[in-house]
This record gives C-alpha cells, sequence and structure tokens, in this order.
C-alpha cells in the first residue's frame, strides 16, 4: 500500500555555519499510512517541534524531500500546503481569531479548499452544518455560535482549533502537545476528540505529547526521538507489550515530568 | 456655542473625514498594523482629483481616480513590508516621503491647485439642494455607499480572512492563505479610502495642496478612537459606523474649540495630545481593557487596606 506520508532523508540546521549551529533534524525519514496515528515522544530539544515544523513548511529545508498524498511538498510555501494539513499547536490562542465569532472561525476554516472571493461568508446552509457538527464536541459551543472566540476557556477553544483543523478533511494533522496546556479534564475531553477525529481513513495524524500514557494509549504507533532523529519506532505487538516504566527504563528518559 | 452655520460646516467636513478614518479603521483596527502612508496617499488622492477634475472629468470619476491613486501608495508600503521585509511603520514613513515627489508630479510641479472654476460634486449638488445642507447630503451619501461596501466586502469570504489576519496570522495561514498578500489588499483597499477623501476634501475646499496631509493618520486614528468609546463597538458594522460618526464628531469638537479661541495652528498639538492620552488610557485594545480592569482591583484592595 501507497505510504500517505513520506520523508525522505530530511536534514534541517539551524544557524549554520555559525557558533550557535545546531543540526534540529538529522537525515530522518519515516513512512507513514493512510489512518496512521503516531504518537511522537523525546526529551526537551529533540527536535519534535521542528520535524512537525518542516512537514508543515515553516522553513525550508537543508536537504531531504517530504512527499504528502503523491505530491512532492518540499518547495511549496506554508500557507499552500496548509489544504493538506491541519495543525494544533500548545497555546490555545493560537489557532483561532480571537475577535471573531465562532462561526465566522469556522468558516475561515471550512472555505480551506474552496476559492476565496466575494462569496457570503457565512451562509445559512453553513450555519446549520456547524451547528450539527459543533454538537459533536460535546460542549455546547453549538448554542454560542455568534459568540466571540475570546470569550472562551482554553479547553474550548483547543477543542475549537482541533476542530477547524480537521473540518477541510486534511491529509495529515499535526499536533503539537496540544493538550499541555489544559487542565486534566479538559485534556481528556480533547484527547478523545483527537481520537474521533484520528478514525478518518485517509488522513494521517501525528501528536507530540510528554505524557507517556497518553503516547501508549492513543495511536497505533510511537515513536521516540533524540537529538533530531528516530531512536525508537514501535507499533503492533511491540507496541502493545510497551508500558510507561519499560519506555522509561529503556530509554533512560530522566525526566521527571514524563512519568505522569 | 458655535452658531449653526459653523456646526453644519464642521458636519460636513466630518462626513469627509469619517471616509479617512474608515482607511485608518482598516490599517490600524483590522490588520493591527499603524500605516503612516496615510499623510502622503490622502495628498495623492487631493492632487488626482484636483487634476482630473480641472481637465474637465466628472467630479465622480475624479474620486475613483482618487482612489484608485491611494491604493497605489498603499499597495506600495504593502510590497515594501511584505515583499522586502520592511517594518510596516517604517514601509508607510518611506511611502508617505516618497508621494510627496510624486504628489508634485501629479500636481503638474505646483504647489497647489485651485478648482474654483472646476465642476465638484459639491457645486453639483448645489444646483438640486439648498446649498446650507448640500454637502452634508452627499457627503452622506457617499459615506453611507463606502459604509455599505466595506461592510459587504467584510462579510465575504475573503473579508473574513483579512479581519482574521491583523488578529492571528498563524491562523490565517493555516487556512490556506498567504497573510502577506492580505495585507498588501488591506493597505490598498484603506489608502484607497484615504486617497477618496483626499479627493473629497479637495473639492470640498475648492483646491488641493501639496503641504495639506501631516497629521492625517492622526486624525483618523482620533477619530477611530473617538467613535469607539462614545458609540460602541459591539458589531462589526456598528464599529464602521463609530468610526465614521467618530470623525463628526471630532470634528465638531475642533470646531467648538476653534469658536472658543483656541488657535488654529495649535490643532495638531491638539489631536496629538488626544492620541498620546488616548493611548496613554489604553482605549486602545485588550490590553489596555485588562490594565484597566487591574488597577481598578488595586485601587479596590488599596482603599480596603
Ligand atoms: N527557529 C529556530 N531557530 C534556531 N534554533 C531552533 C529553532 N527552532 C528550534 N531550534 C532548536 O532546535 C532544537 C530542537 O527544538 P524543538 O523545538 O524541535 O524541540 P522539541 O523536541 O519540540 O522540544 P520540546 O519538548 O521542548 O518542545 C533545539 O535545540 C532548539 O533550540
Ligand atoms: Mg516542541
Amino acid at each position: 500500500m501507497e505510504n500517505l506520508l513520506q520523508i525522505h532523508n530530511i536534514t534541517k540546521i539551524f544557524g549554520e555555519g555559525t557558533i550557535n549551529e545546531k543540526v534540529a533534524i538529522s537525515d530522518l525519514t519515516l513512512k507513514l499510512q493512510a489512518g496512521d496515528f503516531v504518537t511522537v515522544i523525546g526529551n526537551n530539544g529533540a527536535g519534535k517541534s521542528t520535524l512537525l515544523n518542516c512537514i508543515a513548511g515553516v522553513f525550508p529545508l537543508d536537504r531531504g524531500d517530504i512527499i504528502l498524498a503523491g505530491k512532492n511538498i518540499t518547495k511549496i510555501p506554508e500557507y499552500k500546503r496548509a489544504k493538506y494539513i491541519g495543525r494544533v499547536f500548545q497555546d490555545p490562542l493560537k489557532g483561532t481569531a480571537f475577535d471573531m465569532s465562532i462561526e465566522e472561525n469556522l468558516a475561515i476554516a471550512a472555505a480551506k479548499n474552496k476559492s476565496r472571493g466575494l462569496q457570503p461568508g457565512l451562509t445559512k446552509a453553513d450555519r446549520n452544518d456547524f451547528r450539527e457538527k459543533l454538537a459533536m464536541l460535546e460542549m455546547g459551543l453549538e448554542d454560542k455560535m455568534t459568540q466571540k472566540v475570546k470569550l472562551l476557556s482554553g479547553g474550548q477553544r483547543q477543542a475549537l482549533t482541533l476542530f477547524m483543523a480537521v473540518i477541510a478533511e486534511p491529509k495529515l494533522l499535526l499536533l503539537d502537545e496540544h493538550t499541555a496546556a489544559l487542565d486534566p479534564s479538559a485534556a481528556e475531553k480533547v484527547l478523545a476528540l483527537t481520537e474521533k477525529f484520528s478514525k478518518r481513513e485517509d488522513m494521517c495524524t501525528m501528536m507530540i505529547t510528554h505524557n507517556m500514557k497518553d503516547a501508549l494509549k492513543y495511536g497505533n504507533r510511537t515513536i521516540l526521538m533524540q537529538s533530531g532523529r528516530i531512536a525508537m519506532d514501535i507499533s503492533g505487538k511491540e507496541r502493545e507489550d510497551m508500558t510507561v516504566e519499560k519506555l522509561i527504563e529503556k530509554f533512560s528518559i530522566d525526566n521527571d515530568r514524563m512519568l505522569l | 456655542m458655535m452658531t449653526l452655520t459653523a456646526l453644519l460646516g464642521a458636519i460636513e467636513l466630518g462626513t469627509i473625514y469619517a471616509v479617512l478614518a474608515l482607511g485608518v479603521f482598516l490599517s490600524f483596527r483590522t490588520l493591527n498594523m499603524p500605516d503612516l502612508t496615510v499623510d502622503g496617499s490622502i495628498v495623492t488622492g487631493m492632487a488626482t482629483a484636483a487634476v482630473m477634475c480641472s481637465a474637465g472629468i466628472n467630479p465622480y470619476i475624479s474620486l475613483i481616480g482618487a482612489f484608485i491613486a491611494g491604493a497605489c501608495a498603499g499597495f506600495m508600503t504593502g510590497i515594501l513590508h511584505t515583499r522586502l521585509k520592511i517594518q510596516a511603520i517604517l514601509a508607510g514613513i518611506l511611502v508617505m516621503l516618497a508621494s510627496y515627489s510624486i504628489n508634485l508630479r501629479i500636481m503638474g510641479k505646483t504647489p497647489n491647485i485651485p478648482l474654483t472654476k472646476s465642476e465638484t460634486i459639491y457645486n453639483m449638488a448645489d444646483k438640486i439642494l439648498p446649498s446650507k445642507y448640500s454637502g452634508i447630503v452627499i457627503g452622506l451619501i457617499v459615506l453611507a455607499v463606502i459604509i455599505l461596501l466595506l461592510y459587504l466586502f467584510l462579510q465575504t469570504r475573503l473579508g473574513f480572512v483579512f479581519r482574521a489576519t491583523g488578529d492571528n496570522e498563524d491562523m490565517v495561514r493555516a487556512a490556506g492563505v498567504s497573510g502577506d498578500n492580505m495585507k498588501l489588499m488591506g493597505l490598498a483597499i484603506s489608502n484607497g479610502l484615504v486617497g477618496l477623501a483626499g479627493g473629497m476634501l479637495a473639492q470640498n475646499q475648492a483646491f488641493a495642496d501639496i503641504s495639506s496631509g501631516t497629521g492625517m493618520m492622526i486624525i483618523g486614528l482620533a477619530s477611530v478612537i473617538l467613535g469607539e468609546v462614545v458609540f460602541g463597538t459591539k458589531t462589526l458594522l456598528r464599529r464602521l459606523i463609530s468610526a465614521s460618526l467618530g470623525a463628526i464628531l471630532y470634528r465638531v469638537i475642533i470646531s467648538q474649540a476653534l469658536y472658543l479661541g483656541m488657535e488654529s495652528s495649535d490643532l495638531k498639538l491638539v489631536s496629538a495630545v488626544i492620541v498620546a492620552a488616548a493611548l496613554y488610557l489604553g482605549i486602545l485594545g485588550e490590553k489596555g481593557a485588562k490594565i484597566r480592569k487591574r488597577r481598578g482591583q488595586n485601587g479596590k484592595s488599596a482603599s480596603n487596606s
């Protein structure tokens, strides 16, 4: 079966030739199949966010190619790639326009693959569609669609951002510690939604987390990053047999945060 | 209190400054960018409209010309900012500086073009309406059309992403749209409106003057802020109307102050003080609201102890 996402020998060096030179991603290769949900773990500075940024096109690569759904996207600018990629970050403020209403935010996200001209930004049909879909989040957002996003709680916002990331049916969903800023119950809710949305057959998901339990609980594959490389890649039986303790023991991850 | 004629005059001028304020609203509020191009593009609009009017072109067509000329200035600022990565404020200053030379060229190297013999939207209106009110009526009609068009535009798909750009450019990019292109478009439309206001101003005062742009951005800003404070910001349409009414109110206040004996040469100082005070009081934006709230709480706890 064809891989949905192929990352071939990519390298990303920051500050090349300066004393601050940092090889953030080093000759990394990774292939994801449609339907894959990969959790990404690793110490601070291991290069997890950089990997996701490379895939999303935030900065140019030094070497290597990225192929998504059969299309080489290595040189495509970030905003154009975004048509096939949904992203959610740790900061709940990053994903929404705070001074616009929930429905307006959704309309912007939903129009990702449509032409953006002088068509009405929001039709009655859109509204009904959004109301129906928002109800799936079970956060009561469907009753406050005209409310400005800045009035929402962090958890509500992050759920909305996640929803906005998948509403236009991307090929790839990139999540960078998207529940790290939430309280435990909100985090759990957003993770449950993540799992639900990741079930789409023609998409794959990558989720960075510092929570080892979540890393094993969600998804079908886990990779561990160390200094810009993939140090471990487990799935199937091997992953089922993995425990948080064994993970920590095996890779001597001396990071207290990860035990939690 | 000033005379009725003076009041009507102030309102008439206010309808023109309202168009300027809408332009400033787009850059300053919607794009969240202080754009100093305004001081240049308003004269570009004046010059263009004056040259077109004195060549016998229909004064309404001249206003469209003024819009396009202003938009070109804004577009240049946008190019400097988004493509050459020059800071927004500096890009605006550069274009403001350059536009001085361009404006002089448009005006045929004379610093002043009189329009006393040309047809303008104002003396056209005088023919059908009592001249006391004709200027206000025509100003309000132009203003209403602009507010309506702007409102409709901001409700389109393109308008939605444009509005989001000032809020959160990351989100706009994530939605598959180049924030840079939105800024480019916004600066063009914003300065187009400023140019249009310049064209109206030239026709209203029956001359174009090369040096009349100084401080226009601040006057626009003062109008926007005044409008927000007095008339509110609840909905998008409300915000557009508030900015416009703010401009009219600002003219009325200035005209009353002049009546009470303020020197007209102090006008710019007063405008600057008003805007500085508004900025300090944190009327601008969210942060201000938070600071005010905190101050309020501190005040309370201090008085409790
Ligand atoms: N824009 C940048 N410019 C320079 N160096 C960078 C940049 N982004 C990341 N780095 C460096 O690259 C390395 C990898 O950083 P990255 O943010 O990818 O780590 P991470 O695995 O996401 O860590 P964390 O768990 O703390 O989020 C770090 O040493 C970091 O300092
Ligand atoms: Mg990171």
